[in-house]
């Protein structure tokens, strides 16, 4: 009743929209799994201890300013803990009243987190990029934020294929998210009609890595890892565990540019981004945090941001409705990279430009001109409708 | 003889009778270019501070106002001698702003701390703030001056702030990214554009000062993808006929019949078109191409366009001289 009545005295104020202004009551979430890592190769790529929550905290204050106008309040709670009290975290999360979740975690702990939570939540997943988790491995209640390695190994395929430079030298990682990665590339090359020309592996051996030893070594041990190679235009590495990749330009034999992990990379989102109003953005993230945003800030923030508009735009924060109305064609968000950004309604990705970053600045944006697709040029982008084993969203 | 006749007759021009000059701002040049609308030549570029972006003139046509985003101030310059005069406090990173028909005070969207401020031009000093949605851009004042509108690119808002009490009094929810909203002649109808939305929604006013949605424009060129046509600048002539919307990566401005908010025609102008102004004589109409650093000027009644004019680095913004 007494909301009823605050809804009302709202109504009668400066709260006046048309549509749906009721007071709602938003409670998310965001839950981090931190593993223990190794430190990164670069210095730039330190993580910080607000990693995803900086994101989810504009996100909130952004949701928050909206819905001062319509009555709608937003809060989330940020929760990092190892991956074995996952669960738990979890269970308190969902007892406190979290319907709606962001999960940064790796791949099989978040689906273990999405089964536990079944319909009780919506999971926004803003850390796993293995494409399986948007096919056989899809389910129901998770939103994949983050893009999917097949989304991103494919931005850098299209790039190199309207470069014209269809023969490629990839070099991949030992560990299995690096073999992961490189069946993407695999499948990217074949999907745009690349060719894999020449391949090797990188070992990595663990404590005595090559690269540990700084560059004086590594500038007498790249060259003679990467001769006597067929001829190619490119080299695209494969280095989820950033071992090596780093490294590699300027210390290749043939002297190629490097794409993928290290040279040009493919990203959801970086610091220097300025197109499409970015600036104002990034300077809000950079005045409430101290901090350039990262990656997954940004998937953070458009994880939360999904969740504002559908309330926004429905005046529900129902798990089921929100689920309904993100998925439906009525849904489209802007997210500073130039196009709205939807939901696949058939495996729950979001669709979204990636851009192709050096380090410093946008060097190009995927999709690229010409690559045309019959839903949207944002599907040629990751694996497509036809080709999914993903059944979890049919019916 | 002959410079004492040009000395008499000097002061009878002297007044709001200036020359036509059109003034462009650069927003990556940090300048300002200067065009005479009856030769469209350039006439100079002066430098106008750091990140110029909205900029309008005086009624009195005496006044340029130009937000200098990265200064956080509003630079004020003499039309006529290009000199600066004493800038205007505007609040953090102030995009784009309306002048009060009577030339004061002005109302600017601070786009990085959610404010609309109010600044009183003769005093220099701001009258008021107003917190609104996220991202704010858009700003057009009703005809009788009574509503300012504010547009939110986040909150996808339409504000609409009472003047005299400076609250907000009414809200519309647009589509995504509002970035630009005005008023037809009698504020009948307000148009606000949604760039990333990809529509222009049309509120109707004609019962009362504030109103809600009845028709969305959509935009469609062949051989251009949906996702280009991104409407931001809107220009309605005064007979409200016309609306003319600025298709941004499309390079593309849409004519649109202001009765029947049908799209008419789509006139291919530079790259990246953003803003645009009338001539006073609402002869022509002027387009900010920040990707081609040009403008392209419109010939109103034959709906074509007769020439560009190269201009400085990234032109974000016009405004043109009264009558």
């Amino acid at each position: 009743m007494k909301r009823l009545a605050h809804a009302l005295a709202l109504g009668l104020t400066m709260l006046h929209v048309a549509g749906a202004a009721w007071a709602v009551d938003v409670t998310a979430a965001v839950l981090r799994l931190d593993y223990p890592t190794l430190a990164p190769i670069s210095r730039y790529d330190l993580v910080p201890d607000d990693l995803a929550f900086a994101g989810a905290a504009l996100a909130t204050e952004d949701n928050a300013t909206t819905g001062g106008f319509l009555g709608h309040t937003f809060e989330t709670t940020a929760r990092a803990v190892p991956p074995e009290e996952a669960e738990a975290a979890l269970e308190e999360l969902i007892a406190a009243g979290h319907g709606h979740i962001a999960i940064h975690a790796r791949a099989d702990d978040l689906l273990r987190l999405a089964d536990a939570a079944g319909d009780r939540a919506l999971i926004y997943n803003v850390g796993a990029r293995d494409t399986r988790l948007r096919d056989a491995d899809c389910r129901a209640n998770v939103l994949h934020i983050t893009p999917s390695r097949a989304m991103l190994t494919d931005a850098v395929a299209q790039f190199a294929v309207w470069k014209r430079w269809p023969d490629w030298f990839l070099i991949h990682g030992s560990n299995p998210d690096d073999l992961a990665l490189a069946d993407d590339y695999r499948r990217a090359a074949t999907k745009f009609g690349a060719e894999i020309v020449e391949e090797r592996e990188f070992e990595d051996t663990g404590g005595s890595r090559r690269t540990d030893t700084g560059h004086v070594l590594v500038q007498r041990q790249l060259p003679v890892f990467t001769q006597d190679t067929e001829d190619h235009d490119v080299v695209v590495a494969a280095d989820a565990s950033d071992v090596f990749a780093p490294y590699l330009p300027f210390h290749l034999w043939t002297p190629r540019p490097t794409m993928g992990s290290a040279g040009l990379r493919p990203v959801s989102f970086h610091a220097a981004h300025e197109a499409w109003g970015a600036t104002q953005f990034q300077r809000r993230f950079e005045a409430l945090t101290g901090r350039y945003m990262q990656e997954a800030d940004y998937d953070a923030w458009l994880a939360l941001r999904v969740l504002g508009e559908a309330v926004t735009r429905t005046g529900a924060a129902d798990v089921a409705e929100v689920r309904d109305y993100v998925l439906s064609d009525a849904f489209e968000l802007a997210a500073f990279k130039g196009v709205p950004v939807t939901i696949r309604d058939w495996n729950g990705q979001l669709r979204q430009p990636i851009l192709l970053y050096d380090g410093r600045i946008t060097v190009s944006v995927s999709p690229q001109e010409g690559f045309l697709h019959q839903v949207s040029p944002l599907d040629s982008l990751g694996i497509d409708r036809p080709e999914s084993a993903c059944t979890a969203f049919e019916g | 003889m002959k410079t004492l006749t040009t000395a008499l007759i000097l002061p009878l021009l002297a007044g709001p009778a200036f020359a036509g000059k059109a003034f462009v701002s650069n927003e990556r040049g940090n300048t300002v270019t200067v065009i005479d609308t009856d030769s469209w030549e350039v006439l100079t570029e002066f430098d106008a501070g750091n990140r110029p972006r909205g900029i309008t003139i005086s009624p009195d046509g005496r006044h340029l106002y130009v937000c200098a985003s990265d200064d956080n101030l509003i630079r004020v310059f003499d039309t006529e001698t290009y000199e600066e005069l004493p800038s205007l406090p505007s609040g953090p990173d102030p995009e784009l702003f309306v002048l009060h028909p009577s030339g004061n005070p002005l109302y600017i969207a601070n786009e990085d701390d959610n404010l609309v401020t109010v600044t009183d031009v003769e005093t220099r000093t701001v009258l008021e703030e107003i917190p609104v949605g996220v991202e704010p851009e858009g700003m057009a004042i009703s005809p009788d001056a009574g509503i300012v509108i504010n547009t939110s690119e986040t909150t996808n808002m339409a504000h609409f702030i009472d003047t005299e009490t400076f609250e907000i009094v009414h809200n519309v929810l647009v589509d995504q990214r509002p970035r630009y909203a005005e008023y037809n002649h009698d504020g009948t109808k307000l148009y606000v554009s949604a760039e990333i939305g990809g529509t222009v929604s049309v509120i109707d006013l004609s019962d009362d000062r504030t109103g809600e949605i009845v028709d969305k424009i959509t935009f469609e060129v062949a051989g251009v993808l949906p996702e280009w046509l991104q409407p931001v600048g809107v220009k309605v002539t005064n007979d409200g006929s016309r609306v003319f919307v600025a298709l941004g990566p499309a390079n593309r401005v849409a004519v649109i019949d202001g009765e029947t908010d049908e799209v008419l025609d789509y006139l291919l102008v530079g790259q990246r078109v953003w803003q645009m102004a009338f001539t006073p004589d609402e002869r022509y109409l002027i387009t900010t191409n920040g990707n081609s650093n040009d403008v392209s000027v419109i010939d109103v009644e034959a709906e074509e366009v007769i020439r560009s004019i190269q201009v400085g680095q990234q032109p974000w913004g016009v405004a043109v001289t009264p009558d």
